[in-house]
């Protein structure tokens, strides 16, 4: 009898660098400020990265491989080490150019054709990114793969013999769970995990990881932006509230202004 | 929203110093200086931060005012690699350059100089056997370290030899293929918690000052050491401060480092590592001084306006950051100087440490004035600060020992 070809598991990250969460952003006269203002790792990408690499010590021998993989400038390198030093095998880095726009639409075309090449059995990716807060990315990708996908993921459970995956997912009434068949798509929410801080030896570990760099054009990929910028503004400025001294004093405004 | 968002104390993370253009047409020069991180001390700078924002800033107030041994944070850090930063690589360490490892103490320090001191520790006291063990020593006593969480502790100052290293008065006598030490010890970071000690003890009471001292590795739970009880200092109150008696205790020669005669040049060695590291933990605590009175004043309001649009305030407030931004850029200056075995690196460890440790106790003292009342009490950060500054400028050798120091060198420099 011929043995079973072994049913390793491949993940794939795609991750995003953003304006770090922290950082009071600026409106400037092209936009939010984005020179020289620190950037991280989305962080809806990190807790993707940290269920991959939590995945795999649960499915030790199962998982062959995590990598991760970002489209952004030359800088966005960052966020793939710092995946790497949380324990992702392998990274591979589309480089565009500074100050280019990539939409989610770009997004999505590009990673369908890394999913192409790399033949992943789950993408796990962030629910959004905290810059443009679009929402779409994941969607999309399973849409162009004609693969399911699970919004939101609250809880993630593998089943590697089965080829299955089950998701606890986020929706507005309280938990969903779906089961699929994979290959799938899965976009994480906040409740999933708290991430690691990659320790300092695995800072240093990182470096010796493979990190690929490819092209726009190497995915022959249309990369244009659909969709014109008109303006970006700065939210208007809230007027300075005030202080009352007592209950009966709030309950006076708040009936004054209407809203009692 | 956002669960991270929650980590409010997480410092604001000030914007790099990238010129947006460039008005010079030269190109820069790739040897010159940088006062850039490279993307590893950026990544260590970002762990620490992390780490001290989310493990040490939100239980300092709990560590300051129960005065326990902060064992969970020691645990964690060693486990995170945040100890033993610049121990090599052979023997289980990180191997970081002294700036990697300024920068996250600077990190660290910001949390609570208690917990850096703590940590720091290990580096004062594993550093001579750095500069000066051999190949077993370092295996045996540098390998434990980074193999388990243990602490280490520096054993020089003595009731009446502090300052005065030369005047320590604890003696080793050779008996046999051992040492056998007397004498006691005083204000020992670490000296209840530690695994094993550094000691400098007299081995030859006629020879000259620098010749009179040899270094020992002494293991904790050699017989006849009698730890006294913790000490209460005004600051850094998680730290363990303790007197150590020496009485006939049995050391194998083997534990000894270098020759005889050779303790006190390897403990003013060490110096060069650690110097610059005590100062970047001072540069931390001035900073924080600065954000957390930066802040108080846009929220506190007198005279209808925040008090940060009040000159005064504002001056003070500049003054700060003038402070901390030159102090950090002179513990740069001495880390790398030691990073590239610079001749003038012991000059520079004391500017370092003297400039940090004094905008310490200047900016906690600032941060108090504009806290007004509040900063004197206890509920609200800046009274700690207050208090831990005033080691940076007494402890790894006194304001006026570095000044010592670095007048030796102005009077050679411009010898007449």
């Amino acid at each position: 009898m011929r043995p079973t070809a072994p049913s390793w598991l491949k993940v794939l990250v795609p991750i995003k660098r953003t304006v770090d969460y922290a950082v009071k952003i600026r409106v400037g006269a092209n936009g939010v400020e984005t020179a020289g203002v620190k950037h991280s790792l989305n962080p809806f990408c990190e807790i993707a990265v940290e269920e991959a690499v939590r995945l795999r010590e649960r499915h030790k021998k199962d998982i062959e491989n995590i990598t991760v993989v970002t489209i952004g400038p030359p800088k966005a390198a960052d966020v793939l080490r710092t995946a790497l030093a949380m324990g992702a095998d392998s990274a591979i880095h589309v480089e565009v150019k500074d100050g280019v726009i990539v939409e989610p639409l770009a997004v999505a075309r590009a990673l369908k054709a890394i999913v192409g090449e790399e033949k992943p059995d789950i993408v796990l990716m962030g629910k959004q990114a905290i810059d443009d807060d679009a929402s779409q990315t994941g969607g999309m990708l399973a849409g162009m793969l004609s693969w399911p996908q699970a919004n939101f993921a609250s809880k993630i459970e593998l089943d590697v013999a089965g080829k299955s995956v089950k998701v606890a997912r986020e929706i507005d009434g309280g938990l969903e769970t779906l089961s699929m068949d994979l290959p799938a798509v899965v976009t994480t929410d906040l409740r999933l995990n708290e991430p690691r801080y990659a320790s300092l030896p695995n800072i240093m570990k990182a470096k010796k990881k493979p990190l690929k760099k490819l092209k726009p054009e190497d995915l022959k990929v249309d990369f244009s932006p659909r969709l014109e910028t008109v303006k970006v503004e700065a939210p208007p400025a809230r007027k300075g509230g005030a202080k009352v001294e007592s209950v009966d004093e709030v309950v006076a405004k708040l009936k004054e202004a209407g809203v009692l | 929203m956002l669960r991270s968002i929650s980590r409010t104390s997480q410092r604001s993370l000030a914007r790099s110093t990238i010129p947006l253009r460039s008005f010079a047409t030269e190109a820069i020069d790739p040897q010159g200086p940088s006062f850039g991180l490279s993307e590893d001390q950026q990544a260590f700078q970002q762990l620490a931060r992390d780490f001290t924002a989310k493990e040490i800033t939100p239980v300092a107030a709990e560590y300051d005012r129960s005065m326990k041994f902060p064992w969970p944070i020691v645990k964690s850090a060693h486990a995170t690699g945040l100890m033993n930063l610049h121990i090599p690589e052979e023997y289980g360490g990180a191997g970081l350059s002294v700036f990697s490892s300024a920068l996250i103490s600077e990190e660290i320090g910001y949390g609570c100089t208690g917990v850096s001191t703590v940590l720091e520790a290990n580096g004062l006291a594993s550093a001579p056997v750095i500069v000066a063990g051999n190949e077993q020593q370092k295996k045996k006593y540098l390998g434990r370290l980074t193999e388990e969480p243990l602490i280490a502790a520096y054993c020089v100052t003595e009731p009446s030899a502090g300052s005065d290293v030369a005047a320590i008065a604890t003696k080793a006598v050779k008996e046999g293929d051992e040492y056998v030490l007397n004498g006691s010890k005083l204000w020992i970071t670490g000296g209840g918690v530690a695994d094993w000690f550094f000691v400098l003890a007299v081995t030859d009471a006629s020879a000259k000052p620098n010749k009179r001292l040899t270094g020992f590795i002494v293991d904790a739970k050699s017989s006849g050491i009698t730890v006294d009880s913790k000490l209460l200092n005004m600051g850094q109150r998680c730290s363990d401060t303790r007197p150590i008696t020496f009485e006939n205790v049995r050391v194998p020669a083997e534990n000894r480092l270098g020759g005889e005669g050779d303790g006190f040049k390897i403990a003013m060695q060490a110096f060069d590592i650690t110097r610059p590291l005590v100062g970047a933990g001072a540069v931390g605590l001035a900073q924080r001084a600065l954000a957390e009175a930066a802040r108080y004043a846009q929220e506190r309001k007198t005279f209808g306006v925040p008090i940060i649009q009040h000159q005064a305030v504002s001056t003070m407030l500049a003054e700060m950051a003038i402070g901390a931004e030159s102090a950090r850029a002179m513990v740069w200056r001495a880390a790398c100087a030691k990073d590239a075995n610079d001749p003038r690196r012991t000059y520079y460890a004391s500017i370092s440490k003297n400039l940090a440790g004094q905008t310490a106790v200047k900016n906690s003292s600032m941060a108090v004035q504009v806290y007004g009342g509040a900063g004197f009490n206890e509920e609200f950060p800046v009274a700690k600060l207050y208090r831990d500054a005033h080691i940076f400028t007494l402890y790894e050798g006194t304001h006026q020992i570095q000044n010592i120091v670095i007048g030796r060198q102005v009077a050679k420099d411009f010898a007449v």
